[in-house]
This record gives C-alpha cells, sequence and structure tokens, in this order.
C-alpha cells in the first residue's frame, strides 16, 4: 500500500480532510508531526493548509525551520513526489524547494470560493496523464493566494480560468523543473467525492499516488 | 530594519488605500506602499559584528528575497 506522509505543523487544519481523501483513494496515509525530521518508508509526503505558525513573519517563514522540512527536502531531492496544499504551497516556496512567493489577494478580498481551473502542464506529479486544457472545479479557501514568479522562470501546472486573486500567469499550481514538487493552492481533498460538490480532486490526488507508488 | 516590497512585485494593500486617499479628495497621492520595520535588541559591543549578524538575519529568514528588499540601521 502506498505511504504517504501528511505533515502537520502547529497551525495546520487540512490534515484529517487530506488523510480521508488520500485514504479514500487507497494509500495509507498518515499525520507526521512538524519537529519528525525522518521521513523514511514514507512514497510520497504532503503538507496540507491552514496557517503554520499562525502565518507570522510571512506565510510558511518559520514552518519552512521545522525539522520535517529536512526530510521534504530529502525526498524533493529523491525524486519522490511532494505536495504541498494552500498553506503548504505556501511553505514550499519559502523553503526554495518551489519558486516564487505570495501576497494579498488582488482587491485584498480572502476568496473562498468554487473556481474553474485548467490543466495547463501533464507532466508534473500532479496533473500525469491528464490532457491539456482538462478543466477542474476547486474550492479555493485563502488571502495569500497571489502567486508571484519574482523574474523566476516557473512551471504552472494549473491555471484560473477567472484570475480573481490576480497570480502571475493565472498560476494556481506550480511545480519545480523536474515535476515532482508541486504546489497548490486551490483545495483538490475538498473536492473529493459528488456530495462535497465536485470530485475533481481526485484526479490531481490519484495522480500523486500513482506518482507515489512507481 | 526597514523591509520594502520590490518595486516590480504589486501592493494590492497600498493600492486600496491609495483608492480610499482619492475618495477622500487627496489627489496628489500617487503611491502608497506598505512597508515593514522590524526592531531586534541585541546584547554586545560591536557594532560592525552586530551589523553582519542582522545581515545574516535578514537574508536567512526576515527577508523573502523573492518579494522584499531591505535596508538596516545600527544604534548604540
Amino acid at each position: 500500500m502506498t505511504k504517504v506522509a501528511v505533515i502537520l505543523f502547529p497551525g495546520t487544519n487540512c490534515e484529517l480532510d487530506t488523510v480521508e481523501a488520500l485514504g479514500n483513494l487507497g494509500a495509507d496515509a498518515q499525520i507526521v508531526w512538524h519537529s519528525d525530521s525522518d521521513l523514511a518508508g514514507f512514497d510520497g509526503v504532503v503538507l496540507p493548509g491552514g496557517f503554520a505558525h499562525g502565518d507570522y513573519l510571512r506565510t510558511g517563514a518559520i514552518a519552512r525551520l521545522s525539522p520535517v522540512m529536512k526530510g521534504v527536502a530529502s525526498m524533493a531531492e529523491a525524486g519522490r513526489p511532494v505536495l504541498g496544499i494552500c498553506n503548504g504551497f505556501q511553505i514550499l516556496c519559502e523553503a526554495g524547494l518551489l519558486p516564487g512567493g505570495f501576497i494579498a489577494n488582488r482587491g485584498l478580498s480572502f476568496l473562498c470560493k468554487w473556481v474553474d481551473l485548467e490543466v495547463a502542464d501533464q507532466g508534473s506529479i500532479l496533473t500525469a496523464g491528464m490532457q491539456r486544457g482538462t478543466h477542474l472545479r476547486l474550492p479555493l479557501n485563502s488571502y495569500e493566494g497571489n502567486f508571484v514568479a519574482g523574474s523566476r522562470e516557473v512551471r504552472v501546472v494549473l491555471t484560473y480560468r477567472d484570475n480573481l486573486n490576480g497570480s502571475e500567469h493565472a498560476a494556481a499550481a506550480v511545480a519545480n523543473e523536474a515535476g515532482n514538487v508541486v504546489g497548490v493552492m486551490p483545495h483538490p481533498e475538498r473536492a473529493s467525492a459528488d456530495w462535497l460538490g465536485s470530485a475533481d480532486g481526485n484526479l490531481l490526488l490519484g495522480s500523486f499516488l500513482q506518482a507515489a507508488a512507481a | 530594519m526597514a523591509i520594502t516590497r520590490r518595486p516590480e512585485i504589486a501592493d494590492p494593500e497600498g493600492a486600496t488605500v491609495k483608492k480610499a486617499l482619492t475618495d477622500l479628495g487627496y489627489n496628489e497621492v500617487s503611491t502608497v506602499r506598505f512597508d515593514r520595520s522590524i526592531t531586534l535588541e541585541v546584547e554586545g559591543d560591536d557594532a560592525n559584528r552586530a551589523r553582519e549578524r542582522a545581515i545574516e538575519m535578514c537574508n536567512r529568514l526576515l527577508v523573502n528575497p523573492v518579494l522584499e528588499d531591505y535596508t538596516l540601521e545600527v544604534e548604540a
């Protein structure tokens, strides 16, 4: 069974939804506390959403110093799949595992709504095997969701069809060059059953699990 | 430490406050930027060393070079 570590920082609040969604897809997802640095035995790792360390200083800035981030960096380096969702995406940027950073949404609105996305790159662990241009519907739930690439090259994996938060390249998900580290701002784990409003998140999490099983 | 947003990075908060100032009739305001300042109290009697260490702290934690620039002053 594919074993996935779901990292819990103080202030993370999407870990149970993430474990549930991954479990429904057949994975053995286990919560790992942020002070554990060893991720040996796990096939992949997810940094779920929330407000790690209260978002103090900058979102993700303190979380990246947690011992577990050494294990996350080792997994990334070894080519294992690493997925950051929402606040997890911000942490991966602060940790330098993904390019870019985040500022407040355009218009300063906290955006909590369903958004339509489009697959822009089918080469990442989040979108493997999906057709470019495929539409997905996921819930967005963030204030600092406005992605800034700076002058860096960015591999955009998913785009917003309506770029409400003002992200550069309309980027909703971004990968590293190798495609094994991905950050996604909307929440695939909250779109994991039809009765939740959409099951499109399962396509993304399923792709992640396939990469983890490989 | 004065931490400023890099000029090419949008400042949504600044833009919103600029609009509010314009609504109040302050049409002379062309830009509003929200910067941050951080004050550290440190032990020691070597200002140069304090500065070096503070620069290191900025680079390692306090400033995100993707989004921000900084300047710092040391006072005895």
